[in-house]
């Protein structure tokens, strides 16, 4: 299921495509983007709601998706993957690759162009210091930076001049583009003279680049949001966006209804309004994938999950299609992978699940697991019982835990609900694996980049001493060879190949039971256009230069 | 009087310094913190992680953050927000004006509605009126909230599309008639059950002055029904409300969670949830000081205006 309403990106990429073929290369390019500026006269208001409040304005501090919302309206980053995957420029004149000569061979030097004449909103010119001292800042120890990932590779940032700066990688690094492109740049003037960045007026002022500017705040209600007339793209076509928060996703989707909220944003509209959304007067309702994959995911170091057939068994007990269609009436999509179905790197010659309750009991009397006297089955004094988590209040969600649960019982497998809020969910239950299984959402991507290695590579594990993700504590050398391989080529057709068989390999060794790729509805009013699903951002606002009113 | 005062504020203070103790230990102990809603973004490390706790202070052990929270406590500074970075008192002064205007019209009206019907249902006890007020009040305090403020939206919004569904003000009106229009359907549905309560408190009280010594002998006198009515009954049973309103003063101040989120009504009671929700732990317990000083400060006023008007109190 996918988008079909990508108006306003589709013209822009039509023009840029255009533009290519004419030869017009770096400086027309900016001319072009200009002319449309001036021609641009924005108009209107949208009300844009989200289900959470965003609260961090500078980019680079420890934030959560929404806040994401506010930064692709104020701030621009170099470039960013357009829906199909592929990179498009902002900031900078071109995206740095190997055949334009801004990526070395090896991987390891870059040079970035970037557009001339473009001002931040106080007036003061964007020139490469401002990018220098973002890349910077992400690493600087002092600084409560979100992530370091990627930037702590960089070396020697050089600016060349105004519009072009270097710099070299310790290591060749294939995802530091996809980091690149969702890091939003801040000015350097506005931390002239400030003593703690954490603390600096800026974090809550915030000065971009991007289409809107920050008009003000107010705390627990909304953002207000006005189009930034000297924009250096195409657009904003608003004169007005106000970004509203609303915490309740039945209030939400009343204040849809009633005409208060122009377009849903995250959370979006939950899955038992669908069909009566369908047929609202004036409303446009649209499904679409998200990188977003929801599954059943093991602690690789319970010795129950370290036998495959038990895994298998499970996998083959696990009802998925009862779940998704009558728990989330048939939004998502089934899938057999953490990738989503969208992107260039997803492997659809996968085997398909099956649930076979017969099959899976087979599994496990063939393996030796027998049931013992209270039916529970067992091996080597091993019991197959384990308890089973996620956040509680999501009540999806614990309906498919007692689906689960009534399944995996019928083949002598005890699994016992232990639920708790989010913050101690996903505090060190879940990044320390202190629990056996949990049912859990998770983009393992960075955009549209394939790599995973903070989540599948051996050595990621925090419970086994590693820095990363890999809370399944999952370890194959396979999987490392392959991550290791994928991150250090440039080549997509090369690492195409590599992540399709990283893929079959998770798929064939089962760390987490995969049970769907989600889908969520979005709405708006039918004189709205633009907002476009673009599965290799985390949020919608990506493209908010081109959403226009009326 | 002064001796009163005195003891009381010194009561005051040991219990203002036990209950941020206890909300300190209570949010510091719980499992989770501030920093799980960043692990599940891509690319989090666990060492990214205790890099943001050590920024934030948050690795030091808990009895020194809490000395350190309280030594800045008392001279005014009450931390900032996790999410958000500012003062904590300026958090809430942001939310306070909302919350005012909300639960101060929903008071307002509830207070004088449900003193007046608790009078009458007590003047003409086992009336019809007075059955049919009963039969309301039980209503209005049996039915959850949230489900009268869906029930409002729906006819006065949805349906008949008199009333914003909800939100505080128009963005870019914010006229005052604009600000009424909003204000309407969630302060009628927090002052209905509000209403319920006063009126059964007030008619309990009267109930309890019509029978007193002194009611019967201002009748005996031959005072007019009406002079006995203001002077001697509602002055006498409006006593025991003044205690009633000291308590409800830091229900006031503290919103009205659910009303609140059902009509995304920006004020305290939505920000105390969203705060715990992320442990936010500088404005719960910013907010936990608050309404622990209103309830304090609510019970000595009311305790001090009832010594004045009653004598017999001072005396004890």
């Amino acid at each position: 299921m996918t988008d079909t309403t990508r108006t306003g990106h589709m013209n822009r990429r039509q023009a840029l495509t255009l533009m290519g073929a004419a030869g017009l290369m770096g400086p027309a390019m900016i001319g072009r983007d200009r002319a449309f500026a001036a021609n641009a006269d924005p108009s209107g208001q949208i009300v844009l709601a989200f289900s959470q409040e965003p609260t961090v304005f500078n980019p680079l501090m420890p934030h959560i998706e929404v806040d994401e919302g506010v930064y692709y309206a104020v701030f621009d980053t170099l470039f960013d993957f357009d829906p199909e995957g592929a990179l498009f420029p902002i900031l900078a004149t071109e995206v740095p690759t190997v055949a334009n000569g801004g990526i070395s061979e090896d991987g390891l030097s870059w040079r970035l162009k970037l557009k001339d004449g473009v001002t931040w909103h106080d007036g003061t010119p964007f020139t490469a210091e401002d990018v220098k001292f973002t890349l910077e800042l992400t690493v600087d120890p002092d600084f409560r930076s979100f992530r370091s990932t990627g930037y702590s590779f960089m070396r020697n940032i050089t600016v060349v001049s105004d519009t072009e700066l270097t710099w070299e990688m310790s290591e060749p690094f294939a995802p530091m583009a996809a980091i690149l492109a969702s890091t939003y740049i801040i000015p350097k003037h506005a931390f002239d003279g400030v003593e703690d960045a954490n603390t600096a007026p800026f974090n809550n002022a915030p000065i971009g680049t991007g289409p809107f500017r920050f008009k003000n705040r107010m705390a627990g209600d909304h953002i207000e949001l006005e189009a930034n007339g000297e924009y250096h793209m195409d657009g904003p076509f608003l004169k007005t966006l106000i970004i509203k928060y609303v915490p309740d996703l039945n209030v939400l989707y009343t204040q849809f209804k009633s005409g208060d909220i122009d377009v849903v944003g995250m959370q979006y509209i939950t899955p038992d309004h669908l069909a009566e959304a369908e047929t609202l007067p004036n409303k446009v309702v649209t499904v679409a994938g998200t990188a977003t994959f929801e599954s059943l995911g093991l602690n690789m170091m319970r010795p129950q999950f370290q036998d495959p057939a038990v895994r298998k068994a499970l996998y083959a007990a696990l009802d998925k299609t009862s779940i998704i269609d009558a728990l989330y009436y048939g939004v998502p999509t089934p899938t057999e992978t953490y990738m989503p179905q969208q992107s260039y790197y997803y492997n659809d010659q996968l085997p398909q699940h099956e649930f076979d309750l017969e099959k899976a009991a087979a599994l496990l009397d063939e393996a030796g697991w027998m049931p013992g006297a209270d039916g529970v089955r067992e091996k080597d004094g091993v019991r197959l019982e384990f308890t089973n988590s996620t956040t509680a209040g999501n009540h999806l969600r614990e309906q498919a835990q007692q689906f689960i649960q009534q399944t995996f019982g019928a083949i002598g497998v005890k699994m016992e609900i232990k639920n708790f809020p989010p913050a101690v969910m996903w505090g060190d239950y879940w990044m320390n694996s202190e629990f056996d299984t949990v049912v859990v959402g998770l983009n393992t991507l960075a955009g549209a980049d394939p790599d995973t290695s903070s989540f599948f590579m051996s050595s990621m594990s925090p419970a086994r001493g590693g820095a990363g993700q890999n809370t399944f504590a999952y370890q194959s050398e396979r999987v490392d060879e392959l991550l290791v391989a994928g991150a250090s080529s440039f080549v997509p057709e090369e690492r195409k190949a590599i992540y399709e068989e990283l893929q079959e390999v998770i798929r064939e060794d089962l760390p987490f039971l995969p049970m769907f790729q989600y889908a969520v509805i979005k709405g708006r009013k039918d004189d709205v256009s633009g907002p476009a699903s673009n599965v290799n951002n985390r949020i919608d606002t990506w493209n908010v230069r081109d959403w226009t009113r009326g | 009087m002064l001796r009163y005062l005195g003891s009381r504020l010194g009561q005051s203070l040991l219990l203002l310094i036990i209950v941020s103790f206890i909300g300190f230990a209570v949010l510091n102990l719980a499992p989770g913190g501030p920093l799980s809603q960043f692990a599940l973004s891509p690319g989090m490390t666990q060492e990214q992680l205790d890099k943001i706790a050590a920024q934030m202070g948050l690795d030091r052990p808990l009895p020194v953050q809490y000395i350190e929270w309280f030594r800045h406590m008392i001279v005014g500074d009450w931390g900032a927000s996790y999410r958000d970075g500012q003062p904590v008192l300026a958090v809430i002064g942001r939310h306070i004006f909302a919350t005012l205007l909300l639960m101060g019209t929903a008071t307002v009206i509830s207070v004088t509605l449900g003193s007046t019907i608790g009078i009458f249902s007590a003047l003409k006890r086992g009336s019809g009126f007075d059955y049919t007020m009963t039969v309301f009040a039980m209503i209005a305090l049996s039915i959850p909230t949230f489900w009268f403020g869906l029930i409002a939206i729906y006819i006065f919004s949805l349906s008949l599309g008199w009333l914003p569904a909800g939100n505080m003000y128009t963005v870019g009106d914010g006229s005052a008639l604009d600000y009424l229009r909003h204000l309407i359907l969630p302060a009628m549905v927090l002052a209905l059950v509000d209403v319920a309560i006063w009126s059964r408190y007030m008619r309990t009280s009267t109930l309890t002055v019509i029978n007193q010594d002194f009611v019967r002998t201002a009748r005996a006198k031959g005072l007019s029904r009406r002079r006995v009515l203001l002077r001697h009954i509602v002055g006498n049973s409006l006593v025991p409300m003044v205690t009633l309103a000291g308590l409800q003063l830091p229900t006031v101040l503290g919103g009205a969670l659910v009303t609140e989120t059902v009509f995304t009504w920006p004020g305290m009671g939505r920000l105390f949830l969203d705060s715990l929700g992320y442990s936010d732990y500088p404005v719960v317990m910013g907010l936990l000081m608050a309404s622990a000083i209103l309830v304090l400060v609510g019970n000595l006023a009311a305790d001090l205006i009832v010594a004045l008007i009653d004598p017999r109190i001072r005396l004890a």
